[in-house]
């Protein structure tokens, strides 16, 4: 459904994309991860047709967003970042704009409106001016304009940033509803909102595609490498020794902490083996097993990693 | 555009500039036709009245008052970043903008539709023969079209509204005012220069003749600025292009 071929966009000297590749077939949801100024807007607006780019090419249902912008800009449903709507509207009188300009037709355009109003929670504000709106329903009204013509594909940028907690569980699953009849490209720099939404992920760092996997396969990795926090009475020293030189430790961290008793943190691609092994000497040796806890690599851990080894590996 | 009117007349802006317009050319109206009563200037009184009503008045406060109308129209959105919201709707470049120029025009016909009060008081005491208004109102609503694409062109530039509407007043009464002082210049001079110049162009009007060379300053003029408002909105398009 959307297919980006080599996409390169610069602005004067800088280069706010360098030659991105990836399709996202219908249905999808795709997630657009990177920290901020990594090209993710760029992307997103080249997508919209908001600017061309430098190079490469781009399409949208089939459609170049060059060569018929319009026919493209009919298909997508487009929340920029940052949403500011025109204050001095109110909610409805918006939205019915949307709809006019958007081509739903004049028949089913009060039904529409109502039944996007609904989804997104705004039937209560409908007669408000925008201006006067909280941050959160603002955004609603953002992710309603953005739906309101049963686009094939949205584009959403920062979806749920700036939203408290149970309106972004809200968001989250209102995007999650319209899988598999809508194909959706959301941008976020937080990482668990990711894995709540999106089939697949693509990490972006300096423009680049640095990682690009399914929610599942993520998850994966992060299962993959793992550390252990233990923490025992006994003898410091041989403790110590002892931990060291168990098979498979690749790291350890002691964390001192003043309570008679030896923390460390453990990191080792032998996770469960690991700690049943360690846990066997420990009770052996006479020592107090008071604590052992796998501490699962967090995204953003592997966020870190990734964009640290690709840094590596560029320099 | 329907947005444009609905947030024209959902603020403050609107009712109040038009109160302030037409107390202003109200009392231009009193004192003026008042003087030129009682001084009196001849057989012609009533036409150099509206002469000079037409163009001290009414084209001088709407060149005034036109920056502060245009200067929000694209300017704001920029600002805003609704533009972007704009941009990526199925909406042709000359369609926004189109939207925006009429919009805005409506807006000032009302303005112009007020000042119909004034001849029709004078016609209640003192009938007259109407017609030369029909040119009066025609080189008004011409004038104020193309004082809206001026500004409307430089609102599009930039995304201050502080810029934006002191720039087109600056443009706009350059234009009105190239040929006040035709003493300072060379005679040749004045005659390019008025070919150039609102000023002389809406004088015609204002006599209540309609010259077609006028009409197609008018129109050339509007033209000429809408042609560069679209230019500067598919900039965006060549920025980063190579």
């Amino acid at each position: 459904m959307i297919a980006v071929e080599g996409l390169v966009k610069d602005f004067g000297r800088t280069r706010a994309v360098a030659g991105v590749t990836f399709h996202v077939a219908a249905g999808e949801i795709m997630g657009l991860l990177g920290p901020n100024g990594s090209g993710k807007t760029t992307i997103m607006r080249v997508l919209t047709g908001f600017f061309p780019p430098s190079e490469g090419r781009v399409a949208i249902d089939g459609i170049d967003v060059e060569r018929d912008p319009l026919a493209v800009r009919e298909r997508i449903g487009y929340l920029p970042e940052n949403v500011v709507l025109y204050p001095d509207l109110t909610v409805t009188r918006f939205l019915r704009f949307c709809a006019e300009v958007k081509g739903v037709p004049s028949a089913s355009r009060r039904a529409r409106l109502d039944e996007v109003m609904e989804a997104c929670g705004l039937t209560e504000v409908a007669g408000k001016l925008i201006g006067k709106l909280s941050k959160g329903y603002r955004q609603r009204v953002g992710i309603a304009q953005a739906l309101m013509h049963r686009p094939r594909v949205l584009i959403l940028d920062e979806p749920t940033v700036g939203l408290d907690p149970r309106q972004i569980i809200e968001i989250r699953s209102l995007i999650k509803s319209l899988a598999g009849e809508t194909t959706v490209l959301l941008s976020t720099h937080i990482l668990p909102e990711v894995s709540m939404t999106c089939s697949r992920v693509m990490i972006i760092d300096y423009g680049r595609i640095i990682a690009e996997d399914t929610a599942d396969g993520l998850s994966q990795r992060v299962r993959g490498s793992n550390e252990t926090r233990v923490r025992i009475a006994g003898p410091r020293a041989e403790v110590l020794a002892a931990l060291r030189s168990a098979p498979g430790v690749e790291d350890l961290r002691e964390e001192p902490l003043d309570d008679g008793a030896i923390t460390a943190v453990l990191r080792s691609a032998r996770g469960d083996e690991l700690r049943r092994e360690l846990a066997t000497t420990v009770v052996g040796r006479g020592w107090g097993l008071l604590e052992m806890r796998s501490l699962p690599m967090s995204l953003e851990d592997l966020f870190v990693r990734l964009v640290r080894d690709d840094r590596d590996a560029a320099a | 555009m329907r947005k444009e009117l609905a947030s024209y007349f959902a603020g403050p802006l609107v009712y109040v500039v038009i109160g302030a317009f037409l107390c202003v050319t109200g009392l231009q109206f009193y004192t003026t036709l008042n003087s030129f009563v009682t001084i009196g200037f001849g057989l012609n009184i009533l036409e150099h009245f509206w002469e000079e009503f037409f163009n001290n008045s009414i084209a001088f406060y709407l060149l005034i008052v036109v920056p502060l109308f245009t200067m929000r129209l694209l300017a704001e959105e920029r600002r805003l970043g609704t533009i972007e919201l704009l941009y990526t709707y199925p909406l042709r470049d000359r369609e926004i903008m189109l939207g925006k120029f009429l919009a805005c025009l409506l807006v000032f016909l009302l303005f112009v539709a007020c000042t119909l009060l004034y001849p029709a008081i004078v016609y209640a005491i003192q009938p007259f023969d109407p017609r030369p208004f029909f040119a009066r109102y025609l080189g008004t609503v011409l004038f104020l079209a193309s004082c809206i694409a001026c500004g409307l062109f430089i609102s599009s530039l930039t995304e201050s509204q502080l810029i934006a509407s002191s720039c087109t007043f600056i443009v706009l009464l350059l234009f009105w005012i190239l040929t006040w002082n035709e003493a300072a210049v060379s005679s040749s001079l004045v005659t390019v220069l008025s070919q150039v110049s609102t000023f002389d162009h809406f004088h015609t009007f204002s006599t209540g003749v309609i010259d077609l060379k006028d009409c197609l300053y008018f129109v050339f003029f509007i033209a000429l600025f809408l042609f560069l408002t679209l230019r500067s909105m598919e900039s965006r398009q060549w920025r980063g292009r190579r």
